[in-house]
């Protein structure tokens, strides 16, 4: 049989023969093209279990498929391997392998929420990616994307302070994910803003500079945070099978 | 005109408190010139924008309901935010202590800890700043104080991810939201403007979304999304886009100067809050409602249509 569908098969699974002759018959030409023989035993029984016990992934047992989600997906539009629906597809049967293959693309979510509001099962697509994302760092299958640097930094400033300062932020972003404190795009559009002179603007930027915009009586809540924090780590590690305590990356 | 919603409890949020300042500033200015009067929320703290709920959405559930309750101890039913992250994350929390028991126990659990009362779901209402001029004033008031008319001015009005979706917290009015704008063609903003005079194009892309949670951790995939907004705002004839949220207004003015310098691709539409085309429709300099605090700079196209 011709293979009519070859776009949708990886090149690698592929076997194509220039010449053959199978049995006496030539079979050169799209007849020679074979899909690779491939039985998949390492199934990963506990992957759904482990993607439900992260914040996000509670749902994932609810999805039938549809995929409407990739279908209104912002990221898929963008590039085609972005694909949600497949991806809940591979964590329900187990296909831990396949998963890992997209590592690198599945924290560029961007939470639009655009499948979360069409899914008809009420999966929260949007939040098994995060959980996703989540997973493949805690099992250490990639480093921490920027997005969770990002998140980190914010957070940290959220939860030690009550409020953030913007300046701070992506001075300690840029930091951290070893970039130029100052990008070219946005040093012209600064320049730009200050010749305008809006010494209201630049005032108050100046001082959030130097003294950092807080919330006061905050130091109870901020150890209330900490606490909850170390509780759910240590949970969602246990959940993983990983040591509790987390090692320092 | 209603009494409803006339004086609110007004939490502005960390980016306008920042770099969003000027959005601040015309929703204040707007506010007093409509006489209507914001309480600015005591003491408040950061909602958790789209980052804190990726360490913890329960997390974010309590930075939220933290700042309900001060609206309730402040003696307030309604608290009105103009940003689009602000205004999402209170509705979130207030469904989720509705709807999640989950939710409930660890925001008592952690307000216990910090020595504080947990806030109880129903007793303030969130509203956005288009609710609030929509309700509190409504269009035939709104077009009736139009001092400076925004005749002429093509807009595109933009309302992106966080105000319309997703559905459960943001029902359609046939779904229990009947005071709530529409998800999937919102025109709180575009009712406004067009009392105000403004020109609104046909924009199909209201609620696409522009990147900002990536905003910098994957600026190539923002810009491009971006770039996709500007451009069709262009092919629909708009010379401004108007906006209510801080993020996605900054996205777009970064990644307009980002897709210039980095991708060689120039879009000249420009980028308003709705509250400085309103601001100035009613008589407000742009001055007065910080047209020279935005990233952009638009004051020469304002200029040339009488608004400067």
């Amino acid at each position: 049989m011709p293979i009519l569908s070859k776009h949708l098969i990886r090149d690698e699974n592929l076997i194509r023969n220039e010449n053959l002759v199978i049995e006496g018959v030539d079979v050169s030409g799209d007849w020679s093209t074979f899909i690779k023989t491939r039985v998949v035993q390492d199934y990963n029984d506990s992957l759904q279990e482990d993607i439900a016990a992260l914040p996000g992934g509670e749902n994932i047992h609810r999805c039938w498929q549809c995929g409407s989600c990739t279908n209104t997906c912002t990221i898929n539009a963008l590039n085609p391997d972005f694909n949600p629906r497949y991806w809940i597809y591979l964590i329900r049967i187990g296909m831990e392998e396949e998963l890992i293959r997209d590592k690198e693309i599945i924290w560029q979510c961007v939470s639009c929420n655009k499948c979360t509001s069409v899914c008809p099962r009420d999966v929260m697509p949007e939040g098994v990616m995060r959980a996703t994302a989540h997973w493949l760092e805690l099992k250490g299958y990639t480093p921490e994307s920027p997005a969770t640097i990002f998140d980190k930094v914010f957070s940290s400033q959220v939860f030690a302070k009550g409020k953030i300062e913007e300046g701070r932020l992506m001075m300690r972003f840029f930091k951290k994910t070893g970039q130029k404190l100052t990008q070219d795009w946005l040093v012209g559009l600064i320049r730009g803003l200050v010749l305008r002179l809006p010494i209201g603007l630049l005032t108050r930027m100046g001082l959030s500079a130097l003294i950092h915009p807080r919330t006061r009586d905050w130091s109870n809540h901020r150890m209330a945070i900490a606490e909850y924090i170390t509780e759910q780590k240590a949970l969602h590690r246990k959940a993983l099978g990983l040591p509790t305590t987390e090692e320092s990356r | 005109m209603s009494n409803k919603y006339r004086k609110v409890a007004y939490y502005p949020g960390c980016a306008l408190e920042g770099g969003a300042s000027s959005y601040n500033r015309s929703t204040k200015e707007v506010g007093k010139k409509l006489g209507l009067e914001l309480v600015e929320l005591e003491n408040w703290n950061c909602c958790g924008a789209m980052e804190v709920k990726n360490a913890d959405p329960k997390l974010q559930t309590f930075l939220s309901a933290r700042n309900l309750k001060i609206a309730e101890d402040m003696g307030f039913d309604t608290v009105m935010s103009p940003c689009n992250g602000c205004y999402h994350n209170l509705k979130k929390a207030e469904y989720d202590l509705a709807h999640d028991e989950a939710s409930r126990e660890t925001v008592k659990k952690l307000a216990h800890r910090a020595k504080t009362e947990p806030y109880q779901a129903g007793k303030v209402e969130t509203i956005h700043a288009l609710d609030w001029i929509r309700d509190a004033i409504g269009t035939d008031e709104l077009r009736k104080q139009v001092r400076n008319s925004l005749k002429g001015l093509k807009v595109a009005n933009y309302y992106g991810c966080m105000y319309t979706r997703p559905r459960h917290i943001f029902p359609e009015k046939d779904q229990g939201g009947a005071n709530s704008d529409s998800t999937y063609r919102p025109h709180f903003m575009d009712d406004l403007l067009a009392a105000a005079g403004a020109e609104n194009v046909e924009y199909p892309l209201k609620t696409a979304c522009c990147g900002g949670a990536h905003t910098l951790s994957d600026s190539d995939t923002s810009t491009r999304l971006v770039l996709n907004l500007l451009t069709t705002a262009e092919a629909c004839g708009a010379e401004v886009i108007a906006t209510e949220c801080p993020t996605c207004h900054q996205g777009l003015e970064m990644h307009q100067a980002r897709a210039e310098k980095v991708f060689g691709k120039k879009t000249k539409v420009k980028m308003l809050y709705f509250t400085q085309l309103l601001g100035m429709a009613l008589g407000l300099s742009a001055r007065q409602v910080g047209v020279h605090e935005n990233l952009s700079d638009s004051r020469s196209l304002l200029k040339e249509k009488g608004l400067g």
